[in-house]
């Protein structure tokens, strides 16, 4: 083969691996339809929803003036901001004042006893938001840690089965806010300590989450156990692995993708019943914070309880998200379509 | 050689119905030889692949029994390894590691780090998979799946190699290249195998004797036969070899003129 071949050769291949390269064939067209499709569509959807909410609100009066529209809530939502940074600023000149205060005490008398006082300001919308999911994510893993083991020991033997699914299938369809009395009386009379790590509405709310939020993912962690492919468990046995081997290595990985399903709904229901808990209970949270301006009645109270809705909303979606973002590291089937 | 290596004597087994208890295996009697290679062939559902569990130790015989050089078999054991039909890994693991639970497991304190991880590799190469060694079952095709799932299985060093229906789900082109692996790797290993096939081409051209069976309920070995052509085969050679086409011919006569396929006679 001569140079001159292998020259035209090289620029025939040269040619071929331009109109290949993206820059040339990049469809512009695809991209704005794709672009319009996953974004302007939600946008226009958004955008009508508010249109239409702003229409319908002004037209109903209520005790406390009309229903507000998307504007209103947004000024107070900007408000409620306001105020978190004041309140912080507050307590920043409180702590500030008693360390001053504090320190002249120790430069007059070295010996003097000092206390460092709390501040006792309100809490804010946005340290009631804290509140909130803190106290969900803590009883989530609290039931997660107790459900997935239940789950995964009643899949494993059908007589364990037996036993608990009565308790389960009565249990699981008590509201939660059922539990909340017997709840705040046992643990007001359990936990008492001098020196409280967590407050008792805390626990009292965390555990009603834990209660309402066991049955999705012990159900869910059960099936997923109970209907791992029987070719594997015919490879186990051959193996004969052993019992920790076993759930290790097949039954935990076979059941991950029920069992987040049942993880994502007991997160979802936790975070609804929370709110309510709250409102019900007076614990502090989101949930008591649309209670107070409930019962606040001024003219701002139902535009500031729309914005607790949204936030409520939004991070019930967030923790979704983050749940389906760790599914999807967890889960081995790649290809699977999570949503 | 006096000492029989596997010997399944006057097994049969009956499976508890809501109508009665039915019989789907009734005294069958075989002795297999170290380093034979036999193919159990016969129509769907007459119980080709519960011969085989019972073996594996997966399945309890309601009488007779499997022995295995002189010790009765009554669970499953890596000294059994069976290779499914669909595969069988588990997804979540990539080749190496499929193969890697099944070495750890049965070399466990035998083999140091690094022997198992020369076996694992060494069987992964014999089956040609050492390319693919850290695929998972999802990203390989199914004929390189089956391949694994052999691998894992010789992997364990069983002293008899369990094969139920391992090409059934392959597509014809690649079923031929693993049957050609296959002699190839009892070529090298000379390892004591019972394979379930439906494939008459097959049986014929893997087997040192085919075992036909008689179509169920209450199934038993209806014939015998001896292959008697030479080692390692060849799939185009034999094609015009007389032997074989008689050996080929006696199989199909006893499948299509002595058992019906029971779904055709419906």
């Amino acid at each position: 083969m001569n140079s001159r071949v292998i020259s035209m050769m090289e620029s025939k291949i040269m040619t071929k691996l331009l109109s290949l390269s993206v820059f040339k064939n990049f469809d512009w067209d695809i991209f704005f339809k794709q672009a319009i499709y996953k974004l302007g569509v939600p946008f226009i959807a958004i955008l009508l929803f508010l249109v239409i909410w702003g229409a319908v609100a002004s037209q109903i009066q209520t005790s406390l003036g009309a229903v507000p529209g998307p504007a209103k809530v947004w000024e107070q939502t900007r408000t409620l901001y306001q105020e978190h940074v004041e309140e912080r600023k507050k307590e920043l000149a409180f702590y500030e004042r008693q360390e001053k205060r504090n320190a002249a005490k120790l430069a007059k008398d070295p010996d003097a006893k000092v206390k460092i006082r709390d501040y006792t300001g309100k809490p804010t919308f946005f340290d009631q938001i804290g509140t909130s999911v803190f106290t969900v994510m803590t009883g989530f893993i609290v039931a997660s840690l107790i459900a997935i083991p239940i789950g995964i020991i009643s899949g494993l033997s059908s007589l364990i089965y037996n036993a608990i699914n009565p308790l389960i299938q009565i249990f699981k369809p008590v509201s939660p806010l059922a539990w909340l009395p017997i709840v705040t009386i046992i643990v007001s009379a359990v936990y008492i300590t001098n020196d409280p790590m967590f407050s008792k509405s805390f626990i009292t709310s965390a555990i009603t989450v834990t209660l309402c939020s066991l049955w999705p993912t012990i159900i869910n962690t059960t099936v997923g156990v109970s209907t791992i492919d029987k070719d594997l468990l015919n490879v186990s046995r051959v193996l004969r692995l052993n019992w920790f081997t076993h759930v290790v290595k097949i039954v935990l990985p076979s059941s991950v993708p029920m069992m987040f399903a049942g993880l994502r709904v007991s997160l979802g229901i936790g975070w609804m019943v929370l709110i309510a808990a709250e409102m019900l209970a007076q614990n502090p949270g989101l949930g008591k914070f649309v209670w107070d301006e409930f019962q606040n009645g001024s003219s701002n109270s139902l535009a500031r309880i729309m914005v607790a809705v949204f936030a409520i909303g939004i991070i019930g979606y967030l923790l979704d998200l983050i749940m389906l973002i760790l599914q999807r590291s967890v889960s081995w089937d790649k290809s699977a379509v999570i949503r | 050689m006096d000492k029989k290596h596997l010997e399944i004597s006057d097994v049969s087994i009956e499976f508890p119905t809501p109508s009665g208890p039915f019989k789907a295996l009734d005294s069958i009697n075989l002795n297999i030889n170290e380093g034979e290679f036999v193919s159990l062939i016969g129509h769907s559902g007459c119980g080709k692949s519960t011969v085989l569990n019972i073996v594996a130790g997966l399945y309890q015989a309601t009488t007779g029994g499997v022995i295995l050089d002189g010790k009765e078999v009554n669970e499953p054991g890596p000294d059994r390894a069976v290779v499914f039909q669909n595969h069988s890994l588990l997804p979540w693991l990539t080749a190496y590691e499929n193969v890697e639970l099944a070495v750890k497991q049965v070399f466990k304190g035998k083999k140091s780090k690094e022997e198992m991880k020369d076996w694992i590799e060494h069987n992964l190469n014999l089956v040609h998979m050492d390319h693919a060694m850290d695929k998972r079952p999802s990203e390989i095709s199914g004929g390189m799946k089956q391949r694994v799932g052999i691998a894992r299985a010789l992997a364990m060093e069983p002293k008899v190699l369990l094969m139920d229906e391992p090409f059934g789900a392959l597509d014809a082109l690649t079923r031929a290249h693993m049957q050609d692996s296959l002699i190839e790797i009892q070529a090298r290993l000379n390892n004591t195998v019972i394979m379930i096939t439906h494939d008459v081409d097959e049986a014929v051209l893997l087997s040192d004797r085919i075992v036909m069976m008689t179509n169920g309920p209450a199934a038993t070995i209806g014939e015998i036969l001896d292959v008697n052509l030479p080692i390692p085969r060849n799939r185009v050679e034999l094609a015009d070899d007389e032997n074989y086409n008689h050996i080929r011919a006696q199989v199909l006569k006893f499948l299509y003129e002595r058992q019906r396929n029971p779904d055709a006679a419906a």
